[in-house]
């Protein structure tokens, strides 16, 4: 056991990046970091995009993506520094010693052939197994991940599996060939949480199972602390804490990692449902032209004045509908919208400019919910000229003024969306929202594509203008951590209906109904051992009946 | 400043040269247009410095009356095509529904023959004059620039901000002029130039087929056709026109796709 | 849609401002000529029912007669059409292997000196029109090095190989126009296959170059290829007109420009249908190819 699988020293590595039109540059994305990780363990890589943890993992078998390059530092895998290898001995090392498994399976897997032969491919290729020995190893792997049919589930075409399914049998091309190390980029995190939790358990089984060591890459503490022996905390190419997972958990040393640690901390008092409410969803059921499907049937939901309903749901539950229904873009062919007292007009191009303004919406993606082609002042100042008719110094005075609300100030007028952060962008979002004065403001996603602490900045944000400006909130997010945060009521959707709803301290206690039962607990939780205890839950209830 | 790149500044300043002539040819050329001024395919001199053409007209001044009649013809047939092929994509794109149905299948058919055999089926009947000939061009180019428009708008138009736009209330105006069109615009300039040279390859074709602009005006494709018949007896006269029109593609082309590369980097920073 | 384009080109001559009859006989036709002439060619006829008869005619094979010479257009266009046909597949024969092995050649050796080479060439060739290229071959090759004859004259029953060097210089020009395009599209087809995040896989497998194009590259690359070809020999059949016109080859290319100058309707309509006919066929087949080569919808759920 003396010397460990791998071995980092001083690990650099840069990119040549092309602006066209100018010079390359050359920028540094990892800038020097060491690790070791012994036979059969786990280490967890975490950090934001952009943090490196990717570029790091693939540095394991040499590899550079596009332009990416390793300009410094020893890489040893199995006592030899691998940097230093020419391609045959590369070739030898990859997909042998070393395999990957990538975030997108989908596109990871060859669309034209079987899922067999590619999963057999390295281990035969490499001279490891017989191709007999390898399509048994094969199924005994799809078993072991607890794929549906393991003998005949190879025989099929990638696009002929669900994401779940085809992100196992990425896991079993991976560790067909017996490698003694297996890079995990972002497994898990293109699935919906219900579906992770199954992933994520079947790949802890079989890194068990197998014994191989593995290098685990994500964004999410919660899920790496499940999995992993030993974390790696990183930030902008360098490390900011490195330690056993007990820990990072328990016992985090630097700010940053605290922050990631902590479960949100937000001060807000729930409040009871306050009638009439101010925008209210009556029997609405809607369908996409051109297919007999309800996405939603007969949803009924409540937003009382000034408050924060929440739609909580996964991927395909239809809560995104619901806001098109509402915001009159897809409108519905059974029931009503009613805002303030009134019926709203279902298409909301025969809707009047009133009603237009009353009721705003931000977007999950700041990026491409402002035109590139606008300053701040004219992506803000558009709304107070069209709604309010306001122009020329006066226009310019009200932007300010509400750039001073969303804490940016007036030196951000003649930027372009492109020269802001990620926080930013959402935030001159919400200000362009406000800027129409309105009562309901609909929130689509709006954190879950930003980094954690800028996420909880937004929602202290929102929290704020709430009570500044009585806004009604309609808050859509499959995130139940922002939702226990900033919500009154919530409502769970799945399969395009309500399952459940109420305010929030009713919602997220028992008893409760199987689905939300499935969602809460499927979230993983930031302590050690939560993954093997909701399995076991899961497994007493299931004997149980 | 952004820096502009070699190759695209060697591109802006042939386009312009060539541009430039074309606006002073009267005031460039040394002998009028259809001036008889010496023998047949006399060589180059001094005073001729292309030589003499088939009836013994100055080479170099035919070029360059011809640059100016081939020039102007692609500009025109260009914007017309690009005026009705955008302003039709956009309205295709933001309207959707049976309009863009309807348009999108029209220009299908239209798009199912080739330009030349069309161009040369209409031209079978209608009378051979400039703006004949121009508006035919344009109208049939504008199909490709309808394609590219609406691909490009409806690729923008799903975008949030086109639906934050539509849910303030904005008209269609608006939306096709404020918030699709400047991000439209880099692409369509690229396709501009390249249509632009199109529309120069094609109007040379048609006159070299006798079915382009009509003699004794001058443009390259009747130069060739003109002069084509000393070819055999090996004078290059007809080759002149090959020079001339690579040059002006390559440099267009040069420039367009310099534009095009802005394009993409607007993802970054702003263009 | 080919019932569409039939419409579309009747239209094209019948329906458009520019009276037939009239720039048939010129300008300085009598009044009576006139009248003559349009009752002659059934023009005071409502356009839908000229359009039914003209339709009726072309299903039974019978593409009208010609104006000028009163001769069957039929007769008039299979030989043409057999010569056209001859021209373009010697051309497609040497330019699709070329183009896709210039392809290939350019991806593998990416942003290096063949690569730069090679699109520069197509660049060039790509700015020139086709009547130009067919010139300066002729100058160069047919007339300063005799090394081809630079007027393409075939007759019935030359010898094969005979008229293969008759045609020489317009394979060239076709070959040269269609090869920069071709290859072009080649090679970024065969690029956006190469940067698939699966072959990102296939080469952290360890599998060597020459294994991912065979077993992962070429199996997704087919169907973009195939349709590069199609698009581009529909494109071979436009540059056949004026090839043919350059090098005096009796095509139907020629015989389309030489009726178009006389106003020669009915056998423009004609030749217009058969070459819209190949043009569209050649697109087909580049649909029904891609389709087929789609996994999915090969191996549907």
């Amino acid at each position: 056991m003396s010397d460990p699988l791998v071995r980092v020293r001083g690990l650099k590595i840069g990119a040549t990046i092309h602006p066209p039109g100018e010079p390359s540059q050359d920028v540094e994305i990892v800038k020097g970091v060491d690790f070791d990780l012994a036979r059969g363990k786990v280490l967890g890589l975490i950090g934001e995009s952009g943090a490196g943890k990717s570029t790091i993992g693939l540095s394991a078998m040499a590899y550079g993506r596009g332009g990416v390059r390793i300009t410094g530092g020893e890489v040893f895998v199995n006592g030899r520094d691998i940097l230093r290898l020419r391609e045959g001995g590369l070739r030898k090392l990859r997909g042998a010693e070393v395999t990957y498994v990538s975030q997108s399976a989908a596109a990871s897997f060859n669309p034209a052939r079987r899922i067999l032969a590619q999963v057999t491919e390295a281990a035969v290729l490499h001279g490891k197994f017989s191709r007999r020995e390898a399509e048994a190893r094969a199924v005994d792997l799809f078993r072991k991940l607890g794929l549906p049919d393991p003998e005949n589930i190879g025989q099929r075409y990638p696009h002929q599996v669900s994401g779940g399914q085809l992100q196992r049998c990425m896991t079993a091309l991976a560790l067909c060939p017996q490698p003694d190390l297996v890079i995990f980029d972002e497994p898990t995190t293109a699935l919906d949480v219900t579906t992770q939790i199954d992933v994520l358990k079947a790949i802890k089984d079989v890194i068990a199972l197998t014994g191989v060591a593995a290098i685990y890459i994500t964004h999410d503490l919660a899920v790496v602390a499940q999995i992993a022996d030993d974390i790696m905390v990183l930030r902008h190419g360098k490390t900011v804490e490195y330690g056993s997972t007990d820990q990072i958990i328990n016992t985090p040393r630097e700010d940053y990692t605290k922050a990631l640690v902590s479960v949100r901390e937000i001060d807000h008092q729930e409040q009871p449902p306050a009638p009439p409410p101010v925008l209210s969803v009556q029997g609405v059921s809607a369908q996409y032209r051109g297919m007999d499907r309800d996405v939603l049937s007969g949803i009924n939901v409540d937003l009382s004045p000034g408050q924060t309903l929440a739609i909580v749901g996964e991927s395909g539950s239809g809560k995104s509908t619901l806001a098109r229904v509402i915001t009159g873009l897809l409108p519905p062919y059974k029931g009503r919208v009613t805002f303030d007292g009134h019926d709203l007009t279902p298409d909301q191009r025969s809707r009047p400019r009133e009603d237009l303004r009353q009721l705003q919406m931000i977007y999950q993606m700041a990026d491409v919910a402002m035109n590139p082609r606008q300053t701040v002042e004219t992506i803000i100042g558009r709304p107070l000229e069209f709604y309010f008719g306001l122009k020329g110094a006066e226009r310019r005075k009200r932007v300010v003024a509400l750039l001073d609300q969303i804490e940016m100030g007036a030196k951000f007028l003649d930027r372009y969306p492109a020269e802001l952060s990620g926080g930013q962008k959402q935030r001159v979002c919400i200000a362009r929202a406000l800027a129409a004065d309105p009562k309901v403001i609909i929130c689509d996603e709006v954190t879950s594509a930003l980094d954690p602490l800028v996420a909880d900045g937004i929602l202290k944000l929102l929290l704020n203008l709430q009570k500044e400006a009585e806004v009604a909130y309609l808050f859509i997010t499959h995130d139940l951590a922002t939702v226990r945060a900033i919500a009154d009521s919530i409502a769970v959707m799945h399969r395009g209906k309500v399952v459940r709803y109420g305010p929030k301290s009713d919602v997220l206690s028992p008893p409760f109904d199987d689905y939300t039962d499935l969602l809460l607990s499927s979230v993983p939780e930031m302590r050690l051992g939560w993954l093997e205890d909701v399995i076991a839950h899961r497994r007493m209830e299931a004997g149980g009946e | 400043m952004r820096r502009i790149p070699l190759s695209a500044l060697i591109g802006l300043f042939i386009t312009a040269l060539f541009f430039l002539t074309a606006i002073f040819a009267p005031l460039i050329a040394p002998y009028g247009v259809a001036e008889v001024v010496g023998g047949v395919w006399d060589p180059p001199s001094a005073e001729h410095l292309l030589g003499t053409d088939n009836i013994g007209r100055d080479l170099l001044s035919r070029m360059i009356y011809g640059g100016r009649t081939t020039i102007f013809v692609a500009t025109a047939a260009t914007a017309i095509s690009f005026i009705t092929g955008a302003f039709l994509g956009l309205s295709a794109a933001v309207i959707g529904g049976w309009f863009d149905q309807l348009l999108s299948r029209f220009v299908d058919v239209v798009m199912a023959i080739p330009t030349l055999i069309f161009a040369l089926v209409v031209l079978s009947v209608m009378p051979v004059t400039m703006p004949v000939l121009i508006v035919v061009m344009g109208l049939l180019d504008s199909t490709r620039v309808y394609r590219l428009s609406r691909s490009v708008a409806v690729d923008i138009e799903v975008m949030d901000y086109v639906e934050a736009a539509r849910l303030r209330g904005e008209g269609r105006f608006w939306i096709m002029f404020r918030e699709i069109l400047p991000n439209a615009l880099s692409p369509l300039v690229a396709e501009m130039g390249l249509r632009f040279i199109f529309a120069v390859l094609f109007v040379s074709t048609l006159s070299f087929l006798g079915l382009g602009v009509q003699p004794p005006d001058a443009d390259w494709g009747g130069i060739v056709k003109e002069n084509k018949d000393g070819i055999v007896y090996g004078i290059g006269a007809a080759l002149w026109p090959a020079i001339a029109i690579a040059a002006l593609a390559i440099s267009v082309n040069l420039v367009a796709d310099w534009v095009l590369n802005r394009t993409t980097s607007l993802k970054g920073g702003r263009g | 849609m080919l019932l569409m384009v039939s419409v579309l080109i009747f239209v094209g001559t019948q329906i458009l401002p520019g009276d037939v009859a009239q720039s048939i006989l010129g300008q300085s036709a009598t009044p009576q000529a006139l009248a003559n002439l349009r009752e002659e060619l059934g023009l005071n006829q409502p356009a839908y029912l000229r359009y039914v008869q003209w339709l009726g005619g072309l299903l039974q094979g019978d593409l009208g007669t010609s104006l000028t010479n009163g001769r069957d257009i039929g007769e008039a266009i299979g030989q043409r059409f057999g010569n056209t046909l001859f021209l373009a597949s010697c051309a497609a024969l040497i330019a699709v292997p070329l183009a896709i092995l210039l392809g290939l050649i350019s991806v593998l050796y990416r942003n290096r000196w063949p690569d730069k080479l090679i699109s520069i060439i197509a660049l060039a060739s790509i700015s020139v029109p086709e009547f130009l290229i067919g010139y300066i071959l002729m100058f160069y090759i047919g007339v300063q090095l005799g090394w081809a004859p630079s007027v393409s004259m075939v007759t019935e029953g030359m010898p094969f190989f005979a008229r293969l060097h008759a045609i020489a210089l317009p394979v060239a020009v076709l070959v040269l126009v269609v090869l920069a395009h071709m290859m072009r599209m080649t090679r970024a087809a065969i690029l956006n296959v190469m940067q698939s995040p699966y072959i990102e896989t296939a080469e952290l497998k360890g599998l060597g170059m020459f294994r991912i194009i065979r077993k992962h590259a070429f199996p997704n690359a087919i169907a973009p290829v195939v349709n590069v070809v199609m698009l581009n020999l529909a494109y071979l059949v436009v540059g056949v007109v004026v090839v043919e016109v350059v090098f005096v080859y009796p095509g139907m290319g020629q015989f389309l420009v030489d009726h178009v100058a006389k106003r020669d309707v009915p056998v423009v309509q004609a030749c217009g249908l058969i070459f819209a006919s190949v043009y569209i066929l050649l697109n087909m087949i580049a649909d029904i190819v891609s389709i087929m080569a789609n996994p999915r919808l090969r191996h549907p759920k």
